[in-house]
């Protein structure tokens, strides 16, 4: 801290200019520097592998006590896998706070300083944080199927990947979370704000189906499935059910949403002043 | 090169910068002066394209901000030194900034010790001292070696070995040819750093002069004189038109003005007065810059009927 004579600056900086790559790499530097990336992901993972091993382990403990319409529906994919709803608050997070943790410290001046055409800010962070949550996402629900199936085992209820539909639901799981991770990091930018961006994230998966429920039932089933988490989730449900959407139509309408709020974000990062 | 072409910002029925224009040249550090609220940092933002002017606009080295290739390798720019995520170190910051230009590594690594904060430069700038978060606010603008230099308050929080540094290093980046736009409001540091001055008020433009004329511009004319026949001085200097005196009971000091040096010598000697001591009163530059912004505030004032309603809430 006691430079006092000024050095003469050399000219190291080399010649390269803005270019998307660039930007990604800058974004997957800053991504990989916080240390609430970290216990964000390890978090996810915990909530998605710990659950799911719970849920089996306590069917496979009561399941001779079940009543007989319960062992009916029982679908070991899903159960496997149902530690999503807790791991999905934890991506919708993470996903909020790569935008808005910017804001709120004063980052986004320095990001936009760098990159004055915004907008590939936004591609970069969607893509990065998008690549990672899929990864970690898809990782997290391979190992908590073939934990669960292995609990499950003891009761011989498990299921194969090769079982119809099986794999679908597996990788499908990923995916949603995925969108789920990317809708978040668009209403993040859209919000600017953590606290905001995080209940709007959870209002939109969590609250909207309860909402809905509260309608006529006939417009119930016009409007319920097209919700962005049970449009999402219809991809990772194995039967569908007779009102559900069709399992890829379901993750293409979450898409679409996660595509609207993206070019919303997109508007108003362009427009606002940092 | 900086030029500034008409800028205004409103927000609402407020302006906060009105039809600005300026140019800064390289070579010398400029000075940008105003008091809070004057519109330094909201002109500074709209120079970085970060606030769309509502009118007007900037070029820098020739071209907007935004359509440099390579913006940091054309400016550097550290607004409010607080643009820093608390949670990552400073070498991370700066290398994720390096990152969006291909800004090799030994640069970061370069930067790091010309600021002076190798020893911190793994820990979390949530930290950091405000002397050391203006430090890192350096390092990111001086990252792509840029030609031109935008510093908003650098001295502030800096100890007095800081604010020795930052002067030298202001200075020698301007000697090196670079454009150097530095604002403050300490006037008793531009004038020890800045050759030439923008002095705005109210986001209005009110001086773009250099230093040595500002002062003069706004020196008072007043004259300091030390007699011991101090009452019968300030008695003939009375006679003369124009001339106002003031003077302390007991004391041997006259203050004149509306006369000049040698007027007083001339009208001391001609009367066989003493003098022991005969001073033109030169004003600070603090002194010069609240004298112009206070007119600026007065001229506002007056002018307002005539204008539109918009300017009027401003």
């Amino acid at each position: 801290m006691s430079t006092v004579t000024a050095t003469v600056i050399s000219t190291k900086a080399g010649e390269g200019r803005v270019t998307l790559p660039r930007v990604v790499h800058s974004e997957w530097i800053k991504f990989r520097s916080l240390r609430s990336s970290y216990i964000t992901l390890a978090v996810t993972f915990a909530l998605t592998v710990g659950f799911g091993a719970l849920f089996c382990w306590a069917t496979v403990n009561r399941w001779d006590h079940l009543p007989a319409d319960e062992r009916a529906h029982f679908t070991p994919v899903e159960h496997s896998l149902r530690g999503y709803f807790l791991a999905q608050m934890a991506i919708g997070v993470l996903g909020v706070l790569v935008v808005t943790g910017e804001y709120s410290t004063g980052m986004i001046r320095a990001s936009l300083s760098a990159v004055p055409k915004r907008l590939p800010v936004l591609w970069a962070k969607t893509a990065v944080f998008g690549a990672i949550t899929w990864v970690v996402a898809t990782v997290s629900c391979l190992i908590a199927f073939f934990l669960g199936q292995a609990i499950l085992a003891g009761k011989h209820l498990d299921t194969t990947l090769s079982a119809p539909g099986v794999l679908r639901v597996v990788l499908g799981m990923g995916l949603y979370l995925t969108a789920v991770g990317l809708l978040a990091v668009g209403i993040g930018t859209l919000i600017r704000n953590t606290a905001g961006g995080i209940a709007a994230v959870f209002g939109t998966l969590l609250v909207l189906p309860l909402l809905a429920e509260a309608l006529p039932s006939s417009w119930q089933d016009d409007i319920v499935p097209y919700l962005p988490s049970n449009a999402g989730q219809a991809v990772a449900t194995l039967h569908q059910g007779p009102h559900d959407l069709a399992p890829w139509t379901g993750l293409g309408v979450l898409g679409l949403y996660v595509l609207a709020a993206l070019i919303g974000a997109a508007a108003v990062l362009k427009r606002r002043d940092a | 090169m900086i030029e500034a072409v008409g800028l205004s910002k409103r927000y609402g029925p407020k302006t906060a910068v009105h039809d600005l224009s300026f140019t800064v040249r390289p070579g010398v550090v400029t000075g940008f002066l105003g008091p809070n609220g004057a519109g330094k940092s909201t002109t500074m933002r709209m120079l970085l394209g970060l606030d769309t002017p509502s009118s007007g606009h900037a070029t820098l080295n020739g071209r907007r901000y935004a359509d440099h290739a390579a913006p940091l390798r054309e400016v550097g720019a550290m607004l409010e030194a607080r643009a820093v995520h608390t949670g990552r170190s400073a070498f991370n910051h700066l290398l994720a900034l390096a990152a969006t230009h291909g800004i090799p590594r030994r640069r970061v690594e370069e930067v790091i010790d010309l600021v002076g904060l190798r020893q911190v430069a793994r820990k979390r700038a949530g930290g950091f001292s405000l002397g050391m978060g203006q430090r890192l606010g350096i390092a990111s603008a001086l990252l792509g070696d840029p030609a031109t230099l935008i510093l908003d308050e650098p001295v502030n929080g800096l100890d007095p070995e800081g604010i020795l540094w930052i002067r030298n290093l202001l200075k020698s980046l301007a000697t090196e040819g670079r454009t150097v736009l530095v604002s403050s409001h300490l006037m008793s540091e531009m004038a020890l750093t800045a050759e030439h001055l923008i002095v705005i008020g109210r986001g209005r433009l009110i001086a773009d002069t250099s230093v040595e004329e500002f002062t003069l511009q706004a020196s008072s004319g007043k004259v300091h004189v030390r007699t011991p026949d101090a009452a019968r001085l300030g008695k003939l200097l009375r006679e003369l038109p124009g001339v106002e005196v003031a003077a302390e009971d007991g004391e041997n000091v006259l203050e004149v003005s509306g006369a000049e040096c040698e007027q007083i010598g001339r009208l001391a000697a001609e009367h066989g007065l003493v003098l022991f001591e005969l001073t033109p009163q030169q004003a600070s530059l603090e002194e010069a810059f609240m004298e112009l912004t206070k007119d600026a505030v007065e001229y506002e004032a007056t002018v307002t009927p005539t204008t539109s309603a918009e300017e009027v809430a401003a």
